[in-house]
């Protein structure tokens, strides 16, 4: 299946999850980390997912990422079903049309900040140059001008997130997952990422989905879906919206 | 793409030099090993060949018992120096004869004395062993007859007795004999075996039973024959005149022995050879052990660096792309471990080489190999740690403390 034609017809969803369930482990150790989740985002929309912890958003995230597969269930991508991909053509979805900010940030220790943006860029095989030129660009767009050339041991938490944000957006993806992107930053920072996410929704069109914590970010979104125990228990469109 | 990998692979082994170090160590020393066999080895091949040129046309020798071993033999009755006339005579196709007989002498000098080998023998001497005169001259004919005190002088009489001086017209003594230096031998340097054949003094055969030995015995008869003509053929006329000099029957095993000195050379040779393969097929060894040095230290590279990976693949990189990467760090850390070998074989050799007075064979296709096959054991021994970085599951190995 050639993973760049994607069937235009159904445009409206983008992404589609359908009695999706997650189970890690087996037998007695068993867990249950997502227990039939319906959904469907479509393009252009920015969304925020909210809940207690331990309630599966991060599972389900990486599963909308394209990072795990699914216990049963089925997840259309443009109306592929991501599960019948093979795992290089899922790495070809990730790394052409996804971008992903983990919540642990993951970022590579001992490289400079400059060379963690410029990964994603590398395996798309942009020339050194252009890569070098976007990287500069994206870390510049989330606040880290001239800490280019530090490691990740070098930076604050925060700034770690930071270049976390800017090695997610740097390739321009179709669609951002962020997996609480303000976790470790203070309000004014919080915030200047919230316009950033905006600006990349509103302007080029992105897709959003946003795991966080805080009311006051979610409160930026188009819709707020809440997960308890594995389930969606509420998806409202956001009426507060600022 | 294979440059910015190549890149990466070097940042990683410079990031940790000291454990990089160790890696290659492994590969480096197989590599050296390999290499100086097959030098040294060929060395000593060539140097066996030259001297079997040197040797001349083909020699035979015959002596006295029966033989048991090669080099082994019991002793018997010796040869008359009428044995070797009658070979001259009547076994046709042979060009000169010389009977020898020697013995360890100290020769003395002024204050300087020497331990030699004293030869007793004839002019054909020369010929049989493809030997000429430096300077001086050969004996004469009536020097030989009469047994006259006259002797003919290797270089390194020579240069023990009379510090390299030119010796000629000198008088050395040899037990109580005191006999002038007519002329000096052109060196030779070591035979096959290793013993100097520069180590020597010539007397004419008359004169060292007479004034010497004391008695009538030849030790040795050296023969040589011409070029082109059936050794065996000879070997063979020449049993058939000794039996029937020494009178055995029929049912008499032969109490003496003719050896074609060709055969012991080239049987030589083939010694060096295998030494030299066997040597090398152990040293070979040591390559893959090396080789298995390099898998382990990749395999807990990757398991170090199980986040890493993770990172990669999560970001967007093929399974192939990152086998890639760990395939060329394998690569080139083996590789670099075999040019590293490559070096300090090469001048390691040419100082044995010297140490062990062979000639340095500079064996390019073995350079050439060895490193092919560094490069090679990187490939095998890197792709199993690789191809278990490649499959890594991300999420599982982001998770990874
Ligand atoms: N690899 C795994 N193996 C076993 N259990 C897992 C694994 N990953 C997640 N879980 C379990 O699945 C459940 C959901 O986890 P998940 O990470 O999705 O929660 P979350 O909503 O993201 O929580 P938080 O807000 O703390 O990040 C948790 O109970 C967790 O223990
Ligand atoms: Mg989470």
């Amino acid at each position: 299946m050639n993973i760049m034609a994607f069937s235009q017809t159904d445009k409206s969803s983008l992404i589609e999850l359908q009695a999706v369930m997650k189970i890690y482990g087996s037998g007695q150790a068993a867990m249950q980390a997502l227990r039939g989740i319906d959904l469907r985002i479509d393009e252009g929309e920015f969304v925020a997912v909210m809940g207690p912890s331990g309630s599966g958003k991060s599972t389900c995230m990486n599963i909308l990422g394209c990072l795990d597969t699914l216990t049963s269930g089925s997840y259309r991508f443009k109306g592929i079903e991501v599960n019948k991909l093979i795992r290089n053509q899922r790495t070809k979805l990730r790394r052409f049309y996804l971008g992903f900010v983990f919540q642990g940030f993951n970022l590579l220790s001992r490289t400079s900040a400059l060379e963690n943006v410029e990964l994603p860029l590398i395996y798309r095989g942009v020339p050194a140059q252009k890569r070098r030129l976007q990287a500069l660009r994206a870390l510049e767009t989330v606040g880290l001008k001239g800490w280019e050339s530090h490691a990740p041991n070098e930076l604050s938490g925060g700034q770690q997130q930071r270049v976390a944000i800017a090695r997610a957006i740097v390739t321009r993806p179709a669609v951002l997952f962020a997996d609480e992107p303000t976790g470790n930053l203070d309000t004014v920072r919080s915030h200047e990422i919230m316009n950033l996410l905006i600006r990349l929704n509103c302007d080029q069109g992105v897709t959003i989905v946003m795991v966080t914590h805080e009311q006051e970010m979610a409160a930026y979104t188009q819709r707020i879906i809440h997960f308890l125990d594995g389930r969606v228990v509420s998806d409202e469109p956001n009426r507060r919206q600022t | 793409m294979l440059w910015s990998t190549m890149l990466l692979a070097f940042r990683e082994i410079r990031r940790n030099v000291m454990r990089s170090v160790l890696t290659i160590l492994g590969i480096v020393i197989g590599v050296a090993a390999v290499i100086i066999m097959v030098t040294i080895g060929g060395g000593a091949t060539v140097q066996v060949k030259q001297q079997i040129v040197d040797m001349g046309s083909n020699l035979l020798m015959v002596t006295p018992g029966k033989r048991l071993g090669p080099g082994q033999s019991t002793d018997s009755i010796p040869f008359k120096e009428a044995d070797a006339r009658a070979i001259a005579r009547d076994v046709s196709s042979v060009i000169a004869v010389a009977p020898v007989s020697s013995q360890s002498i100290k020769a003395i000098f002024g204050n300087q004395n020497w331990s030699t080998q004293v030869t007793g023998t004839d002019n054909q001497y020369l010929q049989v062993t493809n030997r000429s005169i430096r300077s001086g001259r050969k004996f004469t004919d009536n020097e030989l007859r009469s047994g006259a005190a006259v002797c003919i002088v290797g270089g390194t009489v020579i240069n023990k007795l009379f510090g390299g001086q030119d010796a000629i017209g000198e008088k050395i003594r040899l037990q109580k004999l005191s006999c002038e230096v007519i002329g000096i031998l052109r060196g030779k340097g070591q035979n096959t075996m290793g013993t100097d054949q520069d180590d020597i003094v010539i007397v004419p055969l008359s004169t060292y039973l007479r004034r010497i030995a004391g008695n009538q015995d030849v030790g040795v008869i050296q023969i040589s024959i011409q070029d082109g003509i059936a050794t065996e053929k000879v070997q063979k006329d020449i049993v058939r005149l000794l039996r029937e000099r020494r009178h055995l029957s029929l049912s008499d095993d032969d109490n003496f022995n003719v050896m074609d000195m060709k055969e012991i050379a080239q049987m030589l040779t083939g010694t060096t050879q295998m030494l030299t393969a066997l040597l090398s097929a152990v040293a070979a060894v040591s390559l893959l052990v090396g080789g298995i040095g390099i898998m382990n230290i990749m395999l807990v590279s990757v398991t170090e660096r199980t986040r890493e990976i993770g990172i990669r693949l999560a970001i967007g990189a093929l399974e192939n792309e990152v086998l890639m990467q760990f395939l060329v760090e394998a690569v080139v850390l083996s590789s670099f471990g075999g040019l590293i070998g490559i070096i300090m074989a090469l001048t390691s050799s040419v100082w044995l080489a010297r140490v062990l007075r062979v000639p340095f064979v500079f064996n390019t296709s073995i350079v050439f190999i060895a490193f092919l096959f560094s490069a090679a054991v990187g490939v095998i021994f890197g792709y199993f740690p690789a191809l278990k970085a490649a499959r890594l599951d991300p999420i599982e190995a982001l998770r990874h403390e």
